[in-house]
């Protein structure tokens, strides 16, 4: 069988979603700084996205700060360094494991939210009705998503950490007797600026990812029920790719400027 | 008199598909102009040309005597606020309470509201649709022929002057859809708009219009009175009227 065509095909198709991605972007920006504003749907927007996957962050959070822990115990312990714990445990938290892993639960629950929910207003031409009154449906329902999702998943992440610290701690206490003061005290006199800048840094370029691959998959939905669908699953997969990659990338930056 | 819509030669095709293939048509002030034309014909292309939803490949179209393919974009939405446009699946804002639905537009074009406040317009628009009640329900909890109704309100609040029907009795029980009819009726009465009525409801057809055109093959194969078109003697016209 000749596979030249699809691949041709498959390779095209991705140069020019990649393109199109790229514009829907450069529109944001364009259409985020020119007034009137949406500020009652933006702050509605932030609320439905922190609302949205507040408990699953922090069940995330609690999890993955037991197991890490739990996991990693017995080995420090083998080479007589339990009393690193808090401050390996702290750094890969924050620095990595954190930010990363409450990007990606966003990634499902926010994502696919929103390219779902944008699809269907697209198939049922509630986009279309808000273009021919004479209103702007991109500002309305685009910008303020974006925004809000770029706002929101840095919070979400510094409370995903805060709360995977916290497991963290539950399991020294119990196995070290570390007191919470002094557990603390050891993940914070750890961490650096350098840890702390480009970690940060980086979940708010994850929010900004989650929220335009969400919307442009949402808004360009093709026609019907199954393309409402793909839109949300497509948003996902799509989103969690391109963390990976941003997050790379902020890795490659942090190493040159904080000379990790 | 200086037709609200001026289509001339219009044509429009996706791919190797021609849609629309030299339609022309005028529409005048206070007229109910209805288009019959089978499933797939390209009506909806039409209207959507219309309010630039999509981009006709050529031929003159002038609403309201604007060029549309030429206006930009602050001219459009400009524009659109004079044309209201009811969807064939009604379109209502799912996430929003009907009260919500008819704020949405109004609260972008603040100049349409002309001295009356919000409420106001609202609550006497929904009256005219016979809805007053509705005001803080969702879209999920209205039947199929309320959220015509609503729909239609939304495209009313901005006061426009001429209204673009697509299907308005689609889907909807013979009786609902004639209720519809005289809600069109009256609403032309109250607010003298003009109206542009796409359908293959035949009966819809002779109730409201005052002209029709019969688009086949992407031109308008036929036009004339209801009762001119129903005794041709054209084959593919008299289908129209079985
Ligand atoms: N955006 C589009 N891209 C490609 N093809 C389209 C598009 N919109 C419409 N078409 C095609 O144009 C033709 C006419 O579609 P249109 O929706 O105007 O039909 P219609 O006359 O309104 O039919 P119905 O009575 O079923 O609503 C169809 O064959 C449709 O597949
Ligand atoms: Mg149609």
């Amino acid at each position: 069988m000749d596979t030249t065509y699809f691949r041709g095909s498959a390779v095209k198709r991705y140069f020019r979603e990649t393109g199109e991605v790229w514009l829907f972007a450069r529109r944001f920006f364009r259409e985020a700084v020119r007034r009137p504003f949406e500020w009652k749907e933006l702050l509605n927007q932030c609320f439905i996205v922190g609302n949205q996957s507040l408990f699953l962050v922090a069940m995330t959070g609690l999890i993955m700060g037991l197991v890490l822990t739990l996991q990693t115990r017995p080995t420090m312990e083998d080479f007589g360094a339990e009393a690193y714990m808090p401050a390996m445990v702290g750094v890969s938290i924050i620095r990595e494991i954190g930010p990363v892993i409450i990007a990606l639960i966003c990634a499902g629950k926010i994502g696919s939210s929103i390219g779902a929910e944008l699809g269907s207003m697209k198939v049922t031409e509630q986009i279309a009705a808000m273009e021919v009154s004479g209103t702007n449906p991109f500002k309305y329902l685009v910008v303020t998503r974006i925004l809000a999702t770029t706002l929101m998943v840095p919070l979400l992440v510094i409370f995903g950490d805060t709360i995977a610290l916290f497991g963290s701690f539950l399991v020294e206490h119990a196995k070290g007797e570390v007191s919470f003061r002094l557990f603390f005290n050891k993940v914070f006199h750890q961490l650096s600026f350098g840890d702390l800048i480009p970690a940060t840094a980086k979940t708010f370029f994850f929010g900004f990812a989650i929220g335009l691959i969400g919307c442009y998959k949402g808004y360009t939905s093709k026609k019907g029920t199954a393309g409402v669908g793909r839109a949300a699953n497509t948003a996902v997969v799509v989103a969690s790719m391109l963390l990976f990659v941003l997050d790379f990338i902020a890795v490659l930056v942090a190493d040159i400027f904080f000379d990790l | 008199m200086e037709p609200l819509i001026h289509i001339e030669n219009l044509h429009k095709s996706f791919g190797d598909l021609n849609v629309l293939n030299g339609f022309s048509l005028d529409l005048f002030g206070e007229e109910n102009l209805v288009i019959v034309g089978r499933s797939g014909s390209g009506k909806s292309v039409l209207l959507k040309c219309i309010v630039r939803l999509l981009i006709p490949d050529s031929g003159v179209l002038e609403v309201l005597g604007e060029p549309v393919p030429e206006l930009n974009q602050y001219e459009m939405d400009q524009l659109r606020t004079e044309v209201g446009f009811l969807f064939q699946g009604s379109a209502l804002y799912d996430s929003m309470t009907v009260r919500e639905n008819l704020e949405f537009p109004l609260r972008r074009h603040p100049e349409k509201m002309k001295g009356h406040d919000v409420e106001t317009l609202i609550v006497n628009t929904l009256k005219s649709v016979g809805l007053a009640h509705t005001l803080e329900m969702m879209p999920e909890e209205l039947s199929g022929g309320m959220q015509r109704r609503i729909a239609l309100a939304r495209t009313l609040i901005l006061r426009p002057r001429v209204i673009l029907y697509d299907e308005p009795t689609s889907g909807l029980d013979p009786i609902t859809a004639k209720e519809i009819i005289e809600l069109m009726l009256q609403i032309q009465k109250e607010y003298h708009t003009a109206s542009l009525i796409i359908t293959h409801d035949m009966d819809c057809a002779r109730v409201i219009s005052n002209r029709m055109i019969i688009l086949i093959d992407g031109t308008n194969y036929a036009q004339g009175t209801y009762a001119e078109l129903s005794k041709s003697t054209d084959p593919r016209v008299q289908a129209f009227f079985k």
